[in-house]
């Protein structure tokens, strides 16, 4: 985005959404899939719906799809109440975890299926093949049979084919899941930009939480089929609101203790006898002498051999275990009263000019606003 | 490749011995000169040639074709539906009952079917001919269809009619234009399979047939009950012949199939 303002319509009051789920809940017998979900996704957004497997980011996919009906509440699609209404009168495409590409049909005839039972003149639909083939660079291969194309080929058609209709809104469902992990990233990249060349709305679900980042405009986080935290990337990772979305999002420290003071910017937590407490943001739903845990991610924390006077929080703790990753390093240091950190630091020189191994007392740190408190 | 032992070569010869002698030496005697069947009198095509201007056998040829193409064609639309429901309706009440009772016919023996089809159609007032025989081939070779197709349907990636329905098809449309295609074999194949067995059934089509309807294993069976005639060798040569050459043909185009599935696969990941 090179506007002045970045993409930003859920912050916008006034923005219409696409999709608005309003205390949407999906019973399966006994069991609820989908638990009193309220959600707002905006025109133009990525947003991502991330979870382990069972916590309902597929039943919610296949909601908008229409292969599912809501048991409870309203689904709208551009102002549009979606109940009763089936797959094929929706102006929605869905691209599939197996692609689920015609085995019997071409490259060409796979993205002109949905085409020819839409109600473009048949005179323009090779041209928009074309434009499609052209789009995931696979003009050369209209004529082939899927069987007869790669991993990453069949990837990309099976994207083309789910765009060809112009859908006001794509459904990718584990869309990388099948690729190697280098053509994995490669394709983030090219989804992310071919989202914004077509200006559609694209729903992704995945369990991949490093795809999610990659990709999203906005993350749901969810578990038993509810939104534990919907927020973009870099707030879902930095102010996570639950220890479920600092634990299942990236590497996480967690510190238990006692709320000993709360301001709007700064808490502190009472730890460890005979240690200062520590200082760090302040998360949601928090109250003064309830328990409550410090989260804060490994890379945050500097780690020295001699103690460090200018910042607040520091700790001292003898390292236990060197986890060498090349680029980076992670440092187990274990504390006085027990606690395990981790602590990581990129490898900006050579392994044999660390100052630091096993055993070595060292000094670990922060500033205030590295970390975050929680509720328990 | 692995040597036989002398125990594998023994026992391989045996055991088809045990099963082609009997058709070969039917084969052989086909092309004797003598009437007799059991002395050979020198080579010959003549019961060929006889058989030709046989109109008995013939009507019953064309009799039987009949049969079996129009009895493995209903048999082929009623089991596929059958396969499609019995696979894809999921846990209904009574599901275990009714896939039971699709296979039962399987091993209920023949001259109970016949039995009861012929009670039924006299029960009715059917009269019997190619119509009543045509109905009680269609019912029991149904359930072989319904079999095969089942198996397939099974493996099918249900996600295909899913992304036909979400690409803009009615359930109908991505019936006819995802699923029917993809399963076609499968069909086909339970469609070959009610064909043969309808070509071959004696017992059931000896109960339902009537007098202008005699298929050619009723018209064998008769004829050889006055007397085994070298005719009867040369038409049975012939059928050895057709299905032969049709199990050739279909068990190579489906492995030359497989091949070239196979190598496209692994140029296309190069």
């Amino acid at each position: 985005m090179s506007d002045a303002s970045p993409f930003a319509p859920w912050r916008d009051p006034n923005a219409d959404p696409l999709i608005n789920f309003s205390n949407v809940t999906k019973k399966y017998g006994n069991f609820t899939a989908i638990n009193n979900v309220d959600l707002k996704i905006y025109p133009r957004e990525f947003f991502a719906l991330l979870g382990p497997s069972g916590c309902g980011k597929t039943t919610l996919m296949r909601m908008l799809a229409g292969f599912e009906d809501a048991t409870q509440g309203t689904i709208t699609i551009d102002g549009q109440d979606m109940q009763g209404i089936p797959a094929n009168k929706r102006a929605v495409n869905m691209m599939f975890q197996s692609y689920a590409l015609f085995p019997h049909l071409s490259v060409a005839d796979n993205l002109a299926f949905g085409l020819k039972r839409s109600d473009m003149p048949k005179s323009e639909i090779s041209g928009r093949v074309e434009e499609m083939l052209r789009l995931v660079q696979l003009t050369d291969f209209s004529k082939r049979k899927p069987h007869q194309l790669s991993g990453g080929q069949r990837q990309r058609v099976a994207l083309a084919r789910a765009l060809a209709k112009a859908p006001k809104l794509l459904l990718l469902d584990e869309p990388l899941g099948a690729l190697d992990k280098k053509l994995r990233q490669e394709t983030q990249f090219e989804l992310m930009d071919i989202q914004e060349k077509t200006g559609t709305t694209f729903v992704i679900v995945t369990h991949d939480q490093e795809e999610a980042m990659t990709v999203a405009s906005r993350i749901a986080v969810m578990d038993h089929g509810k939104l534990i935290q919907v927020d973009t990337p870099d707030r879902v990772y930095e102010a996570p609101n639950s220890i479920y979305v600092a634990d299942f999002i990236g590497d996480v420290n967690i510190i238990e203790g006692r709320i000993s003071s709360i301001k709007t910017e700064e808490s502190e937590l009472i730890w460890a006898e005979g240690q200062r407490p520590i200082r760090a943001q302040t998360g949601a739903g928090l109250a003064k002498g309830q328990r409550g845990s410090f989260a804060i991610r490994p890379e945050k924390i500097a780690i020295s051999n001699d103690e460090p006077t200018d910042v607040h929080n520091r700790v001292c703790g003898a390292i236990e275990d060197i986890a060498y990753l090349g680029n980076l390093s992670t440092y187990y240091v274990r504390l006085a009263n027990g606690t395990l950190i981790k602590s990581q630091v990129p490898n900006d020189r050579r392994i044999s000019r660390r100052s630091f191994t096993w055993n070595d007392n060292v000094w670990l740190s922060w500033t205030d606003t590295a970390g975050i408190v929680l509720a328990t | 490749m692995r040597k036989l032992t002398w125990f594998n070569t023994v026992s391989l010869s045996v055991g088809f011995a045990f099963l082609y002698i009997p058709m070969i030496v039917l084969v052989i005697y086909s092309f004797n000169e003598s009437k007799l069947v059991t002395v050979w009198g020198g080579f010959s095509t003549k019961w060929y040639g006889e058989l030709l201007q046989n109109k008995a056998f013939l009507d019953a040829a064309l009799v039987t074709a009949k049969v079996a193409i129009l009895s493995s064609t209903i048999a082929t639309i009623l089991g596929t539906m059958a396969a499609f429901v019995l696979v894809r309706s999921g846990k209904f009440l009574g599901r275990t009952l009714f896939s039971g009772m699709i296979y039962a016919p399987l091993v209920m023996p023949e001259v109970i079917t016949g039995l009861s089809l012929l009670l039924l159609f006299i029960s009715i007032g059917m009269d019997r001919g190619v119509t009543t025989i045509v109905l009680a081939h269609a019912t029991f070779s149904m359930c072989y269809v319904s079999v095969v197709v089942s198996s397939r349907m099974a493996t099918f990636d249900t996600s295909l009619e899913e992304a036909a329905l979400d690409l803009g098809c009615t359930p109908w449309d991505a019936f006819k234009s995802v699923t029917l295609p993809i399963i076609a074999p499968a069909v086909i194949s339970g469609w070959l399979l009610a064909f043969t067995l309808s070509l071959d059934d004696l017992v059931i089509a000896s109960f339902t047939a009537g007098p202008s309807s005699t298929t050619l294993p009723i018209k064998i069976y008769s004829s050889v009950r006055l007397g085994v005639s070298p005719e009867i060798n040369a038409l049975s040569t012939i059928m050895i012949g057709l299905v032969t050459v049709a199990v050739i043909i279909a068990s190579l185009s489906s492995k030359i199939s497989i091949a070239r599935q196979k190598r496209d696969e692994y140029m296309a990941n190069q």
